[in-house]
């Protein structure tokens, strides 16, 4: 017990501040209008040429969330990784326009990321390869597949805690206090480091536009990239991760039948309006 | 064996009911029981009603499994799911099952699926339906392995319905868990009905213009006895509290009633208003996504519409 306390405040004295990894991925904007969103039946994806890729909403708000805890002194090093096709790299050049301290690109297929198991573990594997960090930030899902499960199931392998729908951090006696808003309301926890935090969407979570001379420093900064074989991993084994069976993806249809209630005047149509609410039965006469 | 989660207090309340009609549905179809594991404080008394609901067998937790943040819940699920021999273990879809679904699966060796809309049981499996694409379409899955742990959307799933009957009801400790995660403390929710359980929902967005648009909601809102909800625009532009936002990403809410004040539909707010039986769009563009959802619509700017609406529902409330 003594011996294990020694090291942890010989390591604190060392190092005061962590190092996190924030996981990154671009997606199909996701402003596309239904009307023009389509899936290949083949593939169960959007096809390619559907519309811009960008970096996800969530994982905006993981980074911009990353970026205050440096800020905040919290973290000192931070790394953006991302797993995608070799096209989705504007993702980390936005992480390096904003000073993340290193950018890795795990290259992989489109196909490879609709699992979130088979995510998970290009990822861990990256993770294991990186520097050893303290910290582990996510989205609180990708804005595609909406799973939501990809920083939880880093967390069960590394052996981590996590802690989910955050919004806010501070330093508190070695642990982390972190803010959440729960059906409760608002929820504080405290969590011990190493540790993953899945990172919702809030206001104070917009991310940052970073400066223009930043962001002409970013296009000069090298992007680690690493293949599956960097990662000692096989298509075998990726494949032997995989946890679900996609078997239909379609277009959720949306039948149009809105009733227009007119009138001369605001007043007319609030009448008429509350007169149908009424007839259909949706709401109630008073008395 | 099935098994539902629930963290209801002395009495089921209707997400653990429709977690319940789901769960022995699917217990119907792949011939299997169905048990309730009750984790709320108090829980004892929600365990010995789901008998009432066809449920075989219940187990009270005891212990504060909320003082380890979703560390003692998942550690007491997945003994349970291991002895049972569970199939399925399935939860209600909110910001708790969120952090615990994943890393049960994972600790059973399973797989989880996030926001289910419908089960189907083909040759004896069953196979999810869940939305993607922040709603913009929807999927079906089976697991590679099983037991799936799934969360089940609000209001779309039919509730439990009264079979009369008992569970045999026994009570569990939850085990230790490491300290890694400690509950401090809770501010209490900002005051307003419950967003999931109203009947009539009352939501604006960019369309409302400001903080005192939302004062009108409000208005509007206690007229109808309903709830104010926001979209995220309207979250992100500070006229509302982040805890009112509905959306795939906030309240996935099924009332009778949504009002749609001054909100375009995005995917990812129609995604959270699914199970809404009617939808009343109020707004300016009649290109609006929002109209294609709505039942009834309104062509006009929220906020020369809203003063009127609210004169109407107090003519109407106390008629001269």
């Amino acid at each position: 017990m003594l011996g294990s306390d020694g090291a942890g405040l010989a390591k604190s004295a060392r190092r005061t501040a962590m190092h996190a990894i924030v996981l990154l991925k671009q997606i199909l904007d996701w402003e596309l209008p239904p009307s023009r969103f389509r899936i290949d039946p083949e593939t169960h994806r959007p096809p390619d040429n559907l519309g811009p890729t960008l970096l996800g909403p969530f994982e905006q708000n993981a980074l911009e969330f990353a970026l205050q805890l440096r800020d905040a002194g919290i973290v000192d090093t931070l790394t953006a990784l991302l797993a995608g096709p070799a096209d989705s790299a504007d993702a980390l050049r936005k992480a390096l326009a904003l000073r993340c301290d290193e950018a890795v690109h795990v290259e992989v297929g489109a196909d490879e990321s609709t699992d979130p198991s088979q995510t998970a573990e290009l990822l861990l594997a990256a993770i294991r390869r990186l520097e050893p960090a303290e910290l582990v930030l996510a989205g609180r899902q990708a804005g595609d597949w909406d799973h939501g499960q990809v920083g939880y199931l880093i967390a069960e392998r590394l052996k981590w805690p996590a802690v989910g729908l955050v919004w806010r951090a501070e330093r508190s006696d070695g642990r982390l206090r972190v803010w959440r808003s729960g059906s409760a309301g608002v929820e504080q926890l405290a969590v011990r480091p190493p540790a993953v935090l899945t990172v919702t969407s809030h206001p104070s979570l917009r991310l940052r536009m970073g400066s223009v001379m930043d962001r002409m420093a970013a296009n000069k900064r090298p992007i680690t990239r690493w293949t599956l074989d960097d990662l000692e991993l096989s298509s075998e084994q990726l494949a032997a991760a995989r946890r679900v069976e996609l078997t239909r993806v379609w277009v959720a249809e949306v039948e149009r039948n809105c009733e227009l209630i007119e009138g001369e005047d605001p007043a007319e149509i609030a009448t008429a309006l509350l007169g149908r609410l009424e007839e259909l039965k949706l709401l109630t006469r008073p008395g | 064996m099935i098994v539902a989660a629930t963290w209801d207090g002395p009495h089921l309340g209707p997400a653990s009911r429709e977690v319940l009609g789901a769960a022995v549905r699917l217990g119907a179809a792949v011939g299997q029981q169905v048990a309730v594991a009750s984790l709320g404080p108090e829980g004892s008394g929600a365990a010995e009603e789901s008998g009432g609901y066809g449920v075989a067998q219940a187990f009270v937790v005891e212990g504060d499994c909320a003082a380890s943040g979703s560390e003692g819940s998942i550690a007491v699920l997945a003994e349970l799911a291991r002895e049972l021999g569970a199939s399925a273990v399935l939860l209600s879809a909110d910001d708790r099952s969120a952090e615990i679904a994943p890393r049960l699966a994972e600790r059973l060796g399973g797989s989880a699926v996030m926001h289910a809309t419908a089960i189907e049981v083909h040759d004896g499996r069953p196979v999810w339906t869940r939305p993607v694409y922040g709603g913009k379409a929807l999927a079906t899955i089976s697991a590679a392995s099983e037991p799936v742990v799934a969360t089940l959307r609000r209001g779309a799933f039919r509730a439990a319905e009264v079979t009369g009957g008992a569970a045999a009801v026994s009570t569990r400790t939850a085990p230790p868990t490491d300290g890694a995660v400690e509950f401090v403390g809770s501010e209490a929710p900002v005051a307003g009905a419950s967003l999931e359980d109203a009947r009539v929902i009352v939501s604006g967005g960019s369309g409302v213009g400001n903080v005192e648009g939302f004062a009108e909601l409000e208005e509007l809102a206690r007229l109808l006895g309903g709830a104010v909800g926001a979209s995220l625009a309207a979250v992100d532009a500070g006229w509302a509290q982040p805890d009112r936002q509905v959306g795939l990403t906030g309240k996935v809410v099924s009332p009778d009633v949504y009002f749609a004040i001054g909100i375009s539909g995005a995917s990812q707010h129609l995604a959270g208003i699914a199970g809404a039986k009617a939808v009343i769009a109020v707004n300016t563009d009649p290109e609006a996504p929002i109209f294609g959802r709505a039942r009834l619509g309104v062509l006009m700017d929220c906020r020369q519409f809203l003063p009127a609406l609210i004169e109407a529902l107090r003519r109407r409330a106390s008629p001269r």
